[in-house]
């Protein structure tokens, strides 16, 4: 029996809140079948290592479009030894009232499968319209110290929270410098071909730039603002293209980034890569009390930072969509000070976010005992620990 | 089995059958071999003998030049490009589109190793001067590739003097623009014309 009033303080039963009401898996990672019947509160997940914990944020990150956030292969998911492909389905609890999910694998073709109240979508960027996601992992740790491709990746998912066809843009734009790469790579030397796809590149490309240069920006508006204890981040998109962007207009950048593509071809044949283009900005994060690069903070320090930096995203995405996304935080409660925990905590319950949490140890989210849904997870079971 | 095995394996091949729809039709030609079965078998038997592909736009049709192509009622001044025979038979379909086709037979893709040499270019570009064509109408796909091939073919066309116009981007007939995605309607207010 849960505490009604407990649960009308986390802000359950509002309108416009995002939550996993309910979720069914089959033949995902370790799982056979699992079954995750709650509300709208935040969830903590507690059990031992290895006991599948994160697998169920992986299955609850294959709500929004994407690969979900191991980025896995699909046939990779299934669960090992079985015949079945892998299948999540889900209600949930969205803007607009609920909707019934369902993705998988269909050995007949290799994309992702998805449907909508039943009816089948032909691609994933429509579960966009209903539920955002950000997730915080453990491999996420290495973000300011890894190569600058990854934080790429981790700005463009917070810019599919608000621009869906973000996704669309960077995929054309991929695809487009791979193609110019290859023509490059095996001599063909065609000016019109190769200017066809500059051209691809060139607008694409500026309108990604942009993009980020603009959810840098309000980030780090709502980052300087500062959290509690959490650090207050300097957040920019840093890049030639992003430059060209402060200098001039989009349609003057578009012209240098195609100038510079038609001009690089000879150096980029021989370098056999693209040099220039937003494929190669960063996302820079800065530590404003101490002044320092991300980079060069201690590890704790950087974690808070990255809290921050999806706590002022949640805090925008309410603020500007009406609704907070789906908060995963895999293992992130252990590395935190009881002050920092106690204000993630806190923050989770003002945003009205289902966030997920795991971790190995329950007592580590005692602040949230009267607010968030306690389940325990092991030997790939998932069971109700109220 | 043998035969039922070859027959189950080849309906797979098809566009949009997988194993286990390509063994329900084959199931279900199986039950029906005298209404579905063989006649289907005679319609792709009597296909097979008669289809050809038109020298001159390369679409298909059962006489070469096609029927289009040779219909003295469809405006010659106005030629309108496609990637593939579908997308000309898509087109066809409304109706309302008097002038004739020409079809590329793809689009340009580095990575399948498809080059401006692999399509219907050049036919394309003797075409413009030897039948007198005005107007070019590129209708590529809106793909990275589509819109590569669209503007390598304006390049291309550029020294004929020929006017080259494109499919217009925006609001589908009955769309309701609450549902549109922002680029379409982007592209929709950026080619807004005047009522």
């Amino acid at each position: 029996m849960r505490d009604t009033a407990l649960v009308e303080d986390a802000g359950v039963g509002s309108v416009g809140r995002l939550s996993v009401c309910r979720m069914r898996l089959s033949s995902f990672r370790c799982y056979g079948s699992a079954a995750f019947d709650g509300d709208a509160r935040p969830v903590v997940l507690t059990g031992p290592n290895g006991a599948g914990k994160t697998n169920m944020l992986e299955a609850v990150s294959f709500l929004a479009p994407g690969r979900g956030l191991r980025q896995a292969r699909l046939a990779d998911i299934d669960q090992r030894g079985s015949e079945k492909e892998w299948a999540v389905a889900a209600t949930v609890s969205a803007v607009g009232g609920p909707v019934e999910i369902g993705t998988g694998r269909d050995a007949s073709t290799p994309r992702r499968i998805v449907r909508i109240n039943g009816a089948p979508v032909s691609g994933q960027g429509a579960l966009a319209e209903f539920v955002s996601i950000v997730w915080l992992t453990p491999q996420m740790d290495r973000l300011f110290l890894d190569g600058a491709s990854a934080r790429r990746r981790f700005l463009d998912r917070l810019i599919f929270g608000f621009d869906a066809q973000h996704a669309n843009r960077v995929s054309a734009y991929e695809h487009a410098m791979r193609e110019r790469a290859r023509l490059l790579k095996v001599g063909q030397r065609d000016d019109r071909w190769l200017s066809a796809l500059e051209e691809a590149m060139a607008c694409r490309g500026v309108a990604i730039a942009a993009a980020r240069r603009e959810m840098a920006g309000r980030l780090a508006h709502a980052c300087a603002a500062g959290l509690g204890p959490f650090p207050r981040a300097g957040i920019a998109a840093t890049g030639h293209v992003e430059d060209w962007l402060d200098e001039g207009p989009a349609l003057a950048a578009e012209d240098r980034l195609r100038l510079r593509l038609a001009e690089c071809r000879t150096e980029d044949a021989e370098a056999g890569r693209t040099t220039i283009g937003p494929h190669r900005s960063d996302f820079a994060v800065t530590h404003l009390e101490k002044g320092m690069p991300a980079e060069l903070c201690s590890t704790g320090e950087q974690k808070a930072l990255l809290i921050a930096v999806v706590l002022a995203d949640a805090r925008l995405q309410a603020a500007e969509r009406g609704v907070a996304p789906l908060l995963l935080l895999d293992e992130v409660a252990a590395h935190l000070d009881v002050g920092k925990r106690r204000a993630l905590f806190e923050e989770v319950r003002t945003l009205g976010a289902q966030a997920w949490l795991t971790g190995t140890d329950r007592t580590l989210f005692a602040d949230l005992e009267p607010y968030a849904q306690f389940f325990t997870v092991a030997d790939a079971t998932l069971r109700c620990a109220a | 089995m043998q035969e039922i095995e070859r027959l189950i394996q080849l309906l797979a091949r098809l566009p949009g059958l997988g194993p286990r729809s390509a063994r329900r039709a084959a199931l279900h030609l199986i039950k029906k071999p005298d209404t579905q079965m063989e006649p289907l078998a005679r319609a792709l038997a009597a296909a097979a003998a008669a289809i050809r592909t038109c020298s001159t736009c390369g679409a298909i049709d059962t006489t070469d030049p096609c029927a289009i192509c040779v219909n003295p009622e469809r405006d010659k001044s106005q030629l309108c490009i496609v990637e593939e025979v579908a997308d000309l038979w898509a087109i066809e379909r409304t109706g309302s589109f008097p002038g004739r086709y020409h079809v590329l037979g793809g689009r340009l893709s580095a990575l399948d190793g498809i080059g401006p040499e692999d399509l219907n270019i050049s036919s394309l570009v003797a075409r413009i001067s030897a039948e007198g064509i005005s107007e070019v109408i590129l209708a590529t796909n809106l793909t990275v590739d589509g819109q590569t091939t669209a503007h390598y073919i304006t390049e291309r066309l550029e020294p004929t003097g020929v006017d080259v116009t494109r499919l217009a981007h925006g609001v589908p007939v009955g769309g309701e623009l609450d549902y549109l995605d922002d680029g379409t309607l982007t592209a929709a207010l950026r080619a807004r014309r005047p009522l």
